[in-house]
This record gives structure tokens, C-alpha cells and sequence, in this order.
């Protein structure tokens, strides 16, 4: 499949957010391009999720621009994000268990048949499009009407990656995706997001698992305290600098003196 | 990697064990076994219980419960409670009541006052629930200790009395008699109009409930309002909808109630509100939200009728009636509790 690539589809410019005297982002800048890959990398309270939040339209920006498709934008709901192509798929609340998968699929996007007050739902054609688009993803599922909390951590990820491509997402915003999942499971997750990255969309995967981020990604930001540590692309870093730098690099220099120490003294006891 | 035909031929993996599954995934499965075993048992144990006489008596019995059970349902899948839906019924029968039969207003716009009144409450409600994030078990509560005052408070100084009545010389009274209140033969017994009522509104809020959007939606606000929203569910319109709709439900049994006695107390509707919950549950629902069925409440609401005039006819003492309540209501939130571990059993 030919995509154009490197089209600038989503960009920050110096963005920051504060909560009352809090201030959880400053002055961050990233952006993504169409068939591309942006990881947002940082330990917890890095300001990660305030910034994903942003990008998908449940908080507003305090300062900075934030543009799509090289117009400024604020949106004051994800709706208006998902309007211009921003789909974000929640960790936790990507689905909703007690519904079965094709009604998961379409949820806020049902199909119908009929007109006026006798507009029903087009359940054969929710079904077969769910089993369809799925089967495009490369997920195959025993049976579309069975309820998502019936499925595995992954394939929940998946059913919620596949819906947002199906829905003509542009950019997919991932908050996330292989936090909860082993190993096996977060590899399958990690290859439906080099899937959608395959078809043309741009892709923001937020983790704090550089072993995850880094086969995917394409460019890298590092989150810390709110601030960005920096950004760089694939070429500029390789995955044993992208670790030092997310953990902190001189603070575990630190670390590991202070573990030698302890260790030491052990030894000194024993 | 294996591709799943998009046709129609079903999985290889999909045994016949999936079928029991499936039955059992269905929230009124429950009420409907036990409605049977309630049914077979009355039939056996008295002679009036199956005569068109006695069938009568128990659908009326059943129909009002099962009106606001079924809303009741709905607004329970969505994730809420309303607690002020019982005192619900009273209040809209006292504005109707008041303003035909004290102001000389004709019943019928009565009618259409009370209804916008029901509405108007109904949408406080659902507002004050989704502005503040509390419990609606809470603010309904409020809410219904408010309507009671209300209630009791107006009616008295309006008639001196705690209640109102007169209706029947109202204006409108024998047109609007005839569709909220009116009653049809059927083998040799008299059969009740809102029996009708019951089973119209139970056919469309099941259709509404899983063939439409809306219902959709009912599900999906219910069983994660966050998730949902993140997709573009109109979570707060749902909700108050909701609540609206139950207010609705409440103007019509009200609106039965005052035709068909053409007098009303001040205090009525009390302590029913948890009966709606109540067959709402044996209905299949969850107090957790997102899971239920409209049909499962009505056969809910219809055990209720069935074991309240059972008893009577099998002259007992109905004492006996809250025993079996309480019984049926324990049994009901195991068998739910246990389809949902099912329905939510997850696997990593």
C-alpha cells in the first residue's frame, strides 16, 4: 500500500495546561505525520495524559497552539476531535464490557434502516461490518455478538483500534495500550498500531515502556515533570539512550550507587 | 492468520454449548421461569386464579407496576435510580386534579398541564444528578421527600383535606375516562384499558431499548458513561431523557389512577417506588447499570400481580406477600449477580 508520508496531520506548538496553580504541561512541541508513529514517553505524572487529554478534546489548552492539518483548533468535546479524525483509544475505558462487540463497534456511530421515529438499528449490517473490518485488521473473532468483557485485555485494544481505523480515524491517539497486558498480548497490540501506521494514519502511542515504544516509533518525545526532556527522531537515538533518558538518566546513575551502598552494607553485616 | 468469512456461514468454533450461553445472557430469563412457577403454582392451589375473572384482577394488578417498572428498567439499564418515581404518581394525579376539578380547567388540558409538570421534574432530576456527580439515589431522595411535601402540603391548603376529588363532573372527563381509564369484555370477564397501556409501552420501550440508537446508547451510559462519552454518546442528553421518561411513565399511571377512582390522596404512591425497583430487578436488571431488559420488568411487574392476588384467592393471609417478595427479590440478585460475573469474566 503507497501512502504519502510525512504529511503534518496533527502538531503542538509550545502547549501547556495548568489545573488551578498546578501546572501539569508547559511549553511542549511534537507533532505527527500521516503513516507515522509519535511516542510520548514519561513516567507517571510526566503529564502524559494531560497532554493526550488535550489532543482529544477533553480538556482545553492554557497556552500554545495546537493545530490539525495546519489550522488552529480548540475543542471543547471529544466529539468535536472525533468530527476532524481524532480518535482516542482509552487504557481502561476503550469499550464498555456488558456489550456484545459489534454494538461496542458502532457505538455513537450505529447504522440504521428506515426514516423518522421508525429509524432501527441495521443489526445484520453492524454485525457483518464489525466481523469485516475486524478481519481486515487481522483480528479474527469467534463471534461478534458475544460481550466484550468476554474478550482478553488485547483484543479489547484491538476491537477499539480497529473501530476508530473503521471510522475513518486520522489520527489515532493510543493512551496506554500495552500497560495492563503481557508480553505476547502487548506484541499483538503493538502490531495492529504498525497496521493502522501501514494504512496511512498517524499514530500517538503514549507509554512508559520504551521497549514497547521504540519498534514502532518513528519519533519520540519525552515527558518529564510536564516539561518535554526533549524529542528526537528514530535516528537520533537508539533504545539504550531512549531507557537512560525516560528513567531519568543521572537520578538512576544515582540510584544504582545508592542500591551498590545498600549493598554493600549487606555485605558488611553479613 | 486465519481471515473470518464475512458471510453468513457461522464459526466452526461456535458449538451448540454457545446456545445455552446465549440463553442464558438473557436478562429475562430468570423472571420468566419464575413468573411460570408462580403461574402453575396459583393455578393448582386455586380455582379463580385461571378463570377470566381472576386473570382481570391480576393484569390490572400488574399493569400499573408494570408501566413504571419498565421506565423504572430503562433508567436503571442507563446507570441511574428515581426514587421520587412512586410519589410521581400521586403528584401528577393532584395537579390533574386540582386544576380540573378546584380551577374548572377541562381534563384534558389538566392532563397536559400535569404531563409538562411530570416532564419538568423528570429533566430537574437528571440535571441535578449529571451537574453534581452525586448518586441519584441521593438527589432522587430528595426529590421525593419534597414531592410528598409538597403533596400533602398543597392539596391541603387547596381542599382543607388530604384529599381531592370530584372528577367525574369535570369537564372532558368521559373522552379522557375512555382512554386512560375505560374498561373491554374478553370471555365473559372485564378487562381494565390500562392492561392495553402496560403492553403497548412495554413493546415500545423494548424496541427503543434494542433496536434503536437511543437504546444503544441506554446501554452504553450505563455500563461505562466515560467510555461512552470518549466515543460521542450524548451522555447527558441520554440520562436526562431517562428521567424524563420515568417522570412520563409516572404521569400516565397517575393519570389512570385519578380517572379510574376520580379521587386521589395525598399520600399515595409512597413506598412504591422501591416495588418498581424491585420487579425492575427480578426483571433481570442490574443496580450496577447497563445490563437489563423492558421485557424482563413487565414479567417482573406481572409476578408481582400474579403472587398479590394469588394469595388473596388461595385466602391466605397477605402478610405472606412480603415473605415471598423479599424471597423473590434475594433469589433474583444471586441469579443476576452470577450472569454478570459471566458476561463480564475476563480473560488476559
Amino acid at each position: 500500500m503507497s501512502v504519502p508520508t510525512g504529511r503534518t496531520l496533527l502538531e503542538v506548538r509550545g502547549i501547556g495546561k495548568t489545573h488551578g496553580s498546578v501546572i501539569a504541561l508547559k511549553d511542549v512541541s511534537t507533532s505527527v505525520g500521516a503513516g507515522e508513529v509519535t511516542c510520548v514517553l514519561g513516567d507517571n505524572g510526566a503529564g502524559k495524559s494531560t497532554l493526550i487529554k488535550v489532543l482529544a478534546g477533553v480538556h482545553q489548552h492554557d497556552s500554545g497552539e495546537y493545530l490539525v492539518d495546519g489550522s488552529p483548533v480548540r475543542f471543547s468535546s471529544p466529539r468535536e476531535a472525533l468530527d476532524l479524525g481524532i480518535a482516542t483509544v482509552y487504557q481502561d475505558l476503550a469499550v464498555v464490557p456488558l456489550m456484545s462487540v459489534w454494538r461496542n463497534f458502532f457505538l455513537g456511530s450505529e447504522p440504521t434502516v428506515g426514516f423518522g421515529p421508525f429509524r432501527f438499528l441495521d443489526r445484520r449490517r453492524g454485525r457483518e461490518v464489525t466481523r469485516r473490518a475486524l478481519a481486515d485488521m487481522g483480528i479474527d473473532l469467534r463471534d461478534v455478538e458475544q460481550p466484550v468483557g468476554t474478550l482478553s485485555g488485547g483484543e479489547r485494544q484491538c476491537v477499539a483500534i480497529a473501530r476508530a481505523v473503521h471510522f475513518g480515524a486520522k489520527v489515532l491517539i493510543l493512551d496506554e495500550p500495552t500497560a495492563a497486558l503481557g508480553v505476547k498480548q502487548a506484541g499483538v497490540v503493538l502490531k495492529y498500531v504498525a497496521q493502522a501506521r501501514d494504512r496511512g494514519l498517524g499514530v500517538v502511542l503514549i507509554t512508559h515502556n520504551p521497549h514497547h515504544a521504540y519498534p514502532v516509533g518513528d519519533r519520540f518525545l519525552l515527558l518529564k515533570r510536564g516539561r518535554a526532556l526533549g524529542t528526537y527522531r528514530k535516528s537520533e537515538i537508539g533504545l539504550e539512550e531512549l531507557t537512560r533518558q525516560m528513567a531519568g538518566g543521572v537520578e538512576l546513575d544515582a540510584l544504582a550507587h545508592e542500591l551498590r551502598g545498600v549493598d554493600e552494607l549487606r555485605g558488611a553485616d553479613g | 492468520m486465519t481471515t473470518a468469512p464475512s458471510a453468513a456461514p457461522p464459526d466452526e468454533r461456535v458449538g451448540s454449548a454457545r446456545l445455552v450461553d446465549r440463553l442464558v445472557l438473557r436478562p429475562e430469563i430468570g423472571a420468566l421461569l419464575g413468573a411460570l412457577l408462580v403461574f402453575v403454582f396459583f393455578t393448582a392451589v386455586t380455582e379463580r386464579f385461571l378463570s377470566a375473572g381472576g386473570v382481570a384482577t391480576w393484569l390490572d394488578d400488574a399493569s400499573t407496576l408494570g408501566i413504571m417498572a419498565v421506565a423504572v428498567a430503562l433508567l436503571m439499564i442507563g446507570g441511574e435510580f428515581d426514587l421520587s418515581a412512586g410519589v410521581m404518581t400521586a403528584s401528577t394525579a393532584l395537579v390533574t386534579a386540582v386544576l380540573a376539578t378546584r380551577l374548572g380547567w377541562n381534563v384534558w388540558l389538566a392532563l397536559l398541564a400535569s404531563l409538562v409538570f411530570a416532564l419538568a421534574v423528570g429533566a430537574l432530576n437528571g440535571w441535578l444528578v449529571l451537574r453534581t456527580g452525586l448518586p441519584s439515589f441521593i438527589v432522587t431522595l430528595g426529590t421525593f421527600l419534597a414531592l410528598q411535601g409538597l403533596n400533602l402540603g398543597v392539596t391541603r391548603l387547596v381542599t382543607g383535606t388530604v384529599q381531592v376529588s370530584g372528577m367525574r363532573s369535570a369537564e372532558g372527563y368521559s373522552s379522557a375516562g375512555f382512554l386512560f381509564a375505560s374498561t373491554f369484555t374478553l370471555g365473559g370477564a372485564t378487562f381494565y384499558v390500562s392492561i392495553a397501556w402496560w403492553v403497548l409501552f412495554t413493546i415500545a420501550a423494548a424496541l427503543v431499548l434494542v433496536r434503536t440508537r437511543f437504546g444503544n446508547w441506554i446501554y452504553a451510559v450505563g455500563g461505562s458513561a466515560l467510555s461512552s462519552r470518549a466515543v460521542g454518546v450524548p451522555v447527558v442528553r441520554t440520562k436526562v431523557l431517562l428521567f424524563m421518561t420515568t417522570a412520563g411513565a409516572a404521569w400516565l399511571v397517575g393519570s389512570i389512577n385519578i380517572l379510574r377512582f376520580t379521587s386521589v390522596q395525598a399520600n399515595q404512591g409512597i413506598g412504591l417506588e422501591f416495588q418498581f425497583i424491585i420487579a425492575a430487578v427480578i426483571g433481570g436488571c442490574l443496580l450496577t447499570g447497563g445490563f437489563g431488559s423492558a421485557v424482563g420488568a413487565a414479567i417482573g411487574a406481572l409476578i408481582f400481580g400474579m403472587a398479590r392476588q394469588g394469595i388473596v384467592y388461595a385466602n391466605w393471609n397477605s402478610d405472606w406477600f412480603q415473605l415471598f417478595l423479599g424471597v423473590m427479590l434475594l433469589a433474583a440478585v444471586l441469579v443476576n449477580n452470577a450472569l454478570r460475573r459471566r458476561a463480564e469474566r475476563v480473560r488476559r
